[in-house]
């Protein structure tokens, strides 16, 4: 793990969970693998803190735990998982992905099963019929069923999946089983094959409003109890988590939709995304181009309200795959034209158009137009560079050494004779698109870990105003309850004077903004990690 | 190689226009400290993106993160006393203790060493002892059991012992959760006459410093 990345993980397991399970995550990090009983001596805490912080990552998958060195019959060793800690990142945008597709109730469960790391089917659907319950007018209460036809339809997308059952059972000591290998690998979920499974459970019934009588606490313990009534449903022990990976191919799709919707048309873009659409089920995840449509079942496919004629298609087919963005391949004439997309290629695509709006964006266009020019051509000198970016020598070489100093653009020496001799030696500027990228995606951890480490400041500074008017609001919100006079209204309000109402404006505008900006770096990180991950699967 | 020193002192072995100065200048000085912090920069950035789409996720970032403070996976460490025992000890509670987990996971898919006790809330536990007097009857194992639930009683704000908690094992399986919970803790606690409030020792004034300071929800 980079140190930017252990960085970043220390700090969201700190926002989410607590420093004891930032200490414990951020150790276990470091270490690699360890048992319970090192992890406690050298983080020098409390065993049963240790224990509970474990809990809490295993819990949220985010732990693997497996027999050790010794075998089975050692101590149980740790490991954790860091892309998981990351995908903490990623929360808000699975959960709006939901909504989009499946509305309130689909987003409510995949926020449920976010926050708890792993429930069973019968416990998501009452925690959020009980939730949507409470959202609804007076009188109107969620049915369960209408929850679980949300639940089984984003099981039957693969958006959510089972946890995959143990490897092994930890230190059990059963000694009967069959040796088990000196390290366990934790088993994908995918290879299970009730991965998608629904399981059949008896629950009917709808979700309980909450009465505002009963007060605080009883939603502190509505919200902090499992619901222990499992057994009757019948699906004891089958536990859900989130399917990240399919969540990332939706993103996949949707970057590449859209790229294709601004660099063309609209139509265009309708026509790539019903192919993406036929071809969900039948692409694996991994898969460079999805599987050979022909022109015919696209032209059947594509719903009648995009108003695309058969020539038309066919046109916008061909333009498609002239565009040098290559997102569309030709792979055959029969069918009246078999068409691909290619995924891998519309990925490096995409990395490369982030890459060369950093540059423009920090150095100016005409830096830019350098960089350009060396993606393409590969190498060039420095004389040529001048000539082929038609920018006058002074000021090339100037943006040259400042690329070069940034570590984007890279020297090669390609010696005439056997001593390096300066004289006597080619010196070529090059650009290689994975070095840079990864380069790149270095720096989005950095940004994320800097915006959130001043958000914290920023917090931490204004402290004493933000517990004020959390105290000024709370007594306000129990006046109104008791329905109190406007008076006294007015005069709670005026306890915040006008200049720290204005701080408080202002703080809340910096941090709304330091927050977006964690939203939009992220997508950056996505889409340089897809990218990054698509090249060393095709090896 | 000796190769071709050159005539001159002053004379290259690279070609010198190349660099971008020429023979007679002076070298740009060395840099003396290290860069600034805040470099200041050339360009401006792009603003952030607007919409609705972007401001509900923004909503849903901050509401996630302030909701996670409440769950019971946000672990925080027990506070050591650093003073004397004090008679209020008795009465505090919702202090989190080390030795117990706030949430119940499913300890079949964890692995066995990390089983550590469950916390019961206080008011699972009371709801236990009035169901306790009816059992006593003039039997040897039942006199113990008296003499540990009076013992218990006495006990019952310390950190629980082996004894205690199996003892309160057995009885919560008896009881309904759901039901006794409607008692005012506050008054029919331990038979005091005082509030609960009235034994706050003001430690909490002031003491919660922590660093993980994530603020108002907005």
């Amino acid at each position: 793990m980079t140190v930017q990345e252990v960085r970043l993980c220390g700090l969201l397991l700190q926002q989410h969970f607590g420093n004891v399970v930032e200490k414990v995550g951020t150790h276990l990090i470091r270490s690699g693998v360890l048992t319970l009983r090192a992890l406690a001596y050298e983080t020098k805490l409390p065993l049963d803190l240790v224990k509970k912080s474990l809990c809490v990552l295993v819990q949220h998958g985010m732990c693997t735990f497996g027999a050790g060195r010794r075998g089975p019959a050692g101590p149980v060793e740790y490991r954790i998982n860091c892309e998981s800690i990351i995908h903490m990142l990623r929360y808000p945008r699975y959960i709006y992905t939901a909504k989009s597709l499946y509305g309130d109730t689909g987003e409510l469960i995949v926020e449920e099963i976010l926050q708890r790391g792993q429930m069973t089917m019968s416990s998501t659907v009452r925690t959020v019929a009980d939730r949507l319950t409470n959202n609804m007018p007076e009188g109107q209460s969620m049915d369960y069923s209408e929850v679980v036809s949300a639940f089984s339809r984003l099981v039957e997308t693969h958006f959510l999946q089972r946890c995959p059952p143990l490897a092994s059972a930890g230190s059990s000591s059963s000694t009967l089983d069959t040796p088990l290998p000196a390290s366990t690998q934790p088993t994908e979920p995918e290879s299970h094959p009730d991965c998608y499974k629904l399981p059949y459970i008896n629950l009917t019934g709808q979700g309980k409003r909450r009465r505002s009588s009963e007060g605080g606490e009883a939603d502190q313990r509505a919200a902090k109890k499992a619901r222990t009534d499992n057994s009757e449903c019948g699906d004891d022990g089958i536990y859900w988590q989130v399917n990240f990976q399919r969540f990332h191919l939706h993103f996949r799709d949707q970057a590449i939709i859209s790229a294709v919707s601004c660099k063309l048309d609209q139509s265009s873009s309708e026509i790539v995304r019903t192919m993406l659409r036929m071809s969900e089920v039948t692409t694996l995840a991994h898969a460079a181009f999805t599987q050979a449509l022909s022109s015919n079942e696209i032209f059947r496919a594509l719903q009648s309200s995009y108003n695309i004629a058969r020539p038309n298609l066919d046109q916008y087919l061909s333009l498609l795959v002239d565009d040098p963005m290559e997102f569309v391949g030709k792979t055959g004439d029969s069918g009246g034209g078999m068409y691909v997309v290619n995924l891998h290629r519309a990925l490096a695509n995409l990395a490369r158009a982030t890459l060369e709006s950093v540059v423009q964006e920090r150095f100016g266009s005409r830096s830019a137009r350098i960089f350009r020019l060396l993606l393409r051509k590969r190498h060039l000198e420095q004389k040529q560079v001048e000539d082929f970016a038609m920018i006058p020598a002074k000021e090339a070489k100037d943006m040259l050494y400042t690329l070069l100093s940034e570590n984007l653009v890279q020297l090669q020496e390609i010696p005439k004779t056997p001593d390096y001799a300066p004289s006597r030696t080619f010196y070529l500027y090059t650009v290689n698109q994975l070095p840079t990228a990864r380069l790149l995606l270095q720096h989005c951890y950095k940004t994320v870990c800097n915006l959130i480490e001043r958000r914290l400041y920023e917090t931490k500074e204004n402290k004493r105003l933000l517990e004020k008017s959390q105290r000024i609001e709370a007594i306000l919100a129990s006046l109104q309850a008791t329905e109190a006079e406007a008076a006294q209204l007015t005069e709670v309000e005026e306890m915040i004077t006008v200049p720290e109402r204005q701080q408080l404006e202002s703080l809340r505008h910096h941090i709304n903004k330091l927050d977006s900006s964690e939203n939009q770096v992220d997508e950056s990180i996505f889409l340089l990690e897809s990218y990054i991950k698509s090249t060393q699967a095709s090896r | 190689m000796a190769g071709n020193r050159g005539r001159g002192r002053s004379q290259f072995t690279f070609n010198v226009d190349a660099l971008g100065f020429g023979r007679g200048d002076s070298l740009p000085s060395s840099a003396q400290t290290p860069s600034p912090l805040f470099p200041p920069m050339q360009f401006r950035p792009v603003p952030l993106h607007t919409g609705e789409e972007v401001d509900y996720m923004l909503a849903l970032k901050q509401e996630l993160r302030a909701s996670s403070k409440n769950l019971p996976f946000h672990i925080k460490a027990a506070r050591t006393k650093t003073d004397v025992a004090r008679y209020s000890d008795k009465y505090q509670n919702g202090e989190p203790k080390n030795n117990c987990i706030e949430w119940s996971p499913d300890w079949s898919r964890m692995p066995k060493e990390l089983c550590i006790k469950v916390r019961k809330t206080r008011k699972a536990a009371i709801g236990a002892r009035p169901q306790l007097t009816p059992k006593v009857a003039a039997k040897k194992e039942e006199v113990l059991q008296k003499l540990e639930t009076l013992e218990k009683r006495e006990e019952e704000q310390h950190s629980e012992e082996e004894e205690d908690e199996e003892k309160k094992k057995k009885n919560d399986e008896e009881e309904e959760p759901d039901a006794d919970e409607d008692y005012d803790e506050e008054e029919l606690e331990d038979e005091t006459d005082y509030i609960m409030s009235y034994f706050d020792n003001g430690e909490d004034f002031g003491a919660d410093s922590d660093d993980n300071m994530d603020e108002a929800v907005y």
